[in-house]
């Protein structure tokens, strides 16, 4: 690494005050604390405790706990496609036909973010934030895969706008920029987000593969847009060409979805990740899937009459973004509650409200991204009344006479 | 005819420094429910400047005989008066507006701009300056109305004043007219935006 630093150290001068290219300082900076770590230190005045890991390392950690998910969406894109066109094809081929749909969906979600959020950083001379390291990744997961890109490019640059540089950038953004992301794409362009048109990728990849008519019996709808389209009251879910899913398959996630969110197993390794770095808390995570399952438990039990009502709670768990949401959305540090006691009722609040919207909402099949949102709007709430809650329990402890 | 700067003033004040809705954040809830299409949003705004105007005009009138205690419910009388003269007039001629503009032409009434400038200025001002601050705020209004009216149009519909202004061309080529222009969220957010531009070019 040592000529890549001595490299870093000669241009430095450039991009210093007075330099050629000051200009693009933050740019600069940017890259060099991504690289390196500062080798400045804090002002030797008073006890100054820092830790080993900064947030450029901690949204390091969350991009990897994202990867094995990325990467099987990839796999499961292909997998689909050929799935749907009836062709066997072998797994490095699967894989590069659904590397190749996605890589766009990345590229212009980063290009676009990242172009904002270091413009604005440029306009405001501060250092570039890196909350978009994450936002940028988690976007193209929580899409189907034939959203348009130029919808891609105007969601993420109302998202970077509107839900986090107006608050002021990384940190102070009261709701989950990837998932207003995803709002804003949900009820701006209902019909390229929903139905079952748009989660199986029918026809070819930049001219690879187009072309082929999709085999008989053929449905591109996903579980939970099934469940929601469904008029009887049970439905035995299926897969793109009509097969049946059991609950193994519902975890190996090979069935049309958002291109992050089907496979559990992918999920729970990132979780693994996260919960081994002490990057997401436990307590958010656990409790989302309680309060999912409670509720859906409940209204399993409550013999409602429709679909979604009738689906095991388990399912339910697996099933969309539910899992995704939980490990990965949920647990966002900025956006979630606080205080530990906030964390319960917060995670609570997002698992019981994710399955109220699948079951009781038949225009939104999923409740997910509706539920995070909720979560973050009263998760400032929740940590003030645990804050008052505990202020008024030490005060009544101790005694004070008058 | 030259303006003394008092009566400029009262006139565009409203339009820009002093605007009712970007400044003083009145009559948002109108601003929201009517500006889906261009053509409400005129008429709607040509409605509540009359209606300003007017009010303005017959309660300076009235200003030394209103008795202090009673002055909300006389204004109430005169607004109401006007309202359902202007929806009376709305329905008689431009039938197809006033039904899609509903209830928020017999809202007009609970409009804060309306009450504002009733208590603020007709109540101590003479009858000609009432007359132009009635006018110019207004103005005001209808101006963000259209403003927000022609995004939300064009980029919720494809159309302005009806007419297809986005070419078919771009709907062949996967052109999506944006769904969250037809709700009430964004139009705030539009506000919102051109409170944010109005701010940074009137930095006081």
């Amino acid at each position: 690494m040592k000529w890549l630093y001595n490299i870093v150290e000669k241009l430095r001068p450039q991009f210093d005050e007075g330099g050629k290219f000051h200009a693009l300082h933050s740019l600069f900076d940017g890259f060099d604390t991504f690289l390196f770590t500062p080798n400045t230190t804090s002002k030797r005045i008073g006890a100054q405790v820092h830790d080993a890991t900064d947030s450029k390392r901690t949204m390091i950690i969350v991009v990897l706990a994202l990867v094995p998910a990325m990467l099987f969406g990839m796999y499961n894109v292909g997998y689909q496609h050929f799935l749907a066109t009836g062709q066997t094809v072998g797994f490095w081929q699967t894989f590069a036909f659904g590397l190749l749909a996605v890589l766009p969906l990345i590229l212009v979600s980063y290009i676009v973010g990242l172009g904002i959020e270091f413009t604005v950083a440029q306009f405001k001379h501060e250092e570039i934030a890196e909350g978009f390291l994450v936002t940028g990744f988690i976007i193209p997961m929580i899409v189907p895969i034939d959203t348009p890109l130029w919808m891609v490019a105007i969601a993420t640059a109302f998202a970077v706008i509107f839900a986090k540089e107006i608050f002021g950038g990384t940190g102070y953004n009261i709701f989950n920029v990837a998932l207003i992301t995803r709002a804003f794409l949900f009820f701006a362009y209902p019909t390229k987000m929903s139905g079952d048109q748009v989660f199986v990728r029918t026809d070819g990849t930049w001219g690879w593969d187009g072309g082929h008519a999709v085999v008989d019996g053929f449905s591109g709808a996903t579980p939970l847009g099934q469940l929601a389209t469904s008029t009887d009251a049970t439905v035995t879910l299926t897969n793109t060409v009509g097969t049946p899913i059991t609950v193994l398959d519902a975890m190996n996630g090979l069935y049309p979805g958002s291109v992050g969110e089907t496979c559990v197993w992918a999920i729970l390794l990132g979780a693994c990740l996260l919960l081994l770095t002490g990057v997401a808390s436990w307590k958010t995570m656990l409790s989302v899937f309680v309060g999912g399952g409670l509720m859906a438990w409940i209204i399993n039990l409550s013999g409602a009459d429709n679909a979604a009502a009738n689906t095991p709670w388990y399912l339910h768990l697996m099933l969309g973004g539910f899992a995704f949401g939980a490990v990965f959305m949920a647990t966002d540090p900025v956006t979630s509650a606080r205080t530990e006691t906030g964390k319960w009722i917060y995670g609570l609040i997002i698992g019981v409200m994710a399955i109220l919207v699948r079951c009781f909402n038949p225009g939104y099949p999923e409740g997910m991204m509706l539920a995070i949102l909720f979560g973050n709007l009263c998760a400032p709430l929740i940590d003030w009344c645990v804050v008052k809650v505990n202020i008024n329990k030490r005060l009544k402890r101790s005694i004070i006479k008058k | 005819m030259a303006l003394s700067q008092k009566t400029k003033e009262t006139l565009l004040g409203p339009l820009s420094a002093n605007n009712p809705v970007i400044v003083q954040i009145l009559g948002i809830c109108s601003a929201l429910a009517v500006t889906v299409q261009l053509k409400p949003a005129l008429v709607m705004g040509i409605a509540v400047t009359i209606i300003v105007a007017m009010s303005n005009v017959v309660i300076s009138l009235l200003r030394n005989t209103i008795p202090m205690r009673i002055r909300i419910i006389v204004q109430l009388v005169v607004v109401a008066a006007l309202v359902t003269l202007v929806s009376e007039i709305l329905k008689a001629f431009a039938y197809d507006v006033a039904v899609q503009l509903s209830v928020y032409i017999g809202l007009i009434i609970t409009n804060c701009i309306l009450m504002g400038r009733l208590e603020a200025f007709a109540m101590t001002n003479s009858v000609g300056d009432s007359l132009l601050d009635g006018l110019g705020n207004g103005l005001g209004y209808a101006i963000i109305l259209v403003i927000v009216a022609f995004f939300r149009e064009l980029l919720g519909s494809g159309t302005l004043l009806g007419f297809q202004v986005i070419p078919q061309w771009c709907y062949d080529h996967g052109y999506v007219n944006n769904g969250m222009m037809m709700m009430p969220a964004m139009a705030l957010i539009l506000v919102g935006c051109i409170i944010w531009v109005h701010r940074s070019i009137n930095k006081e």
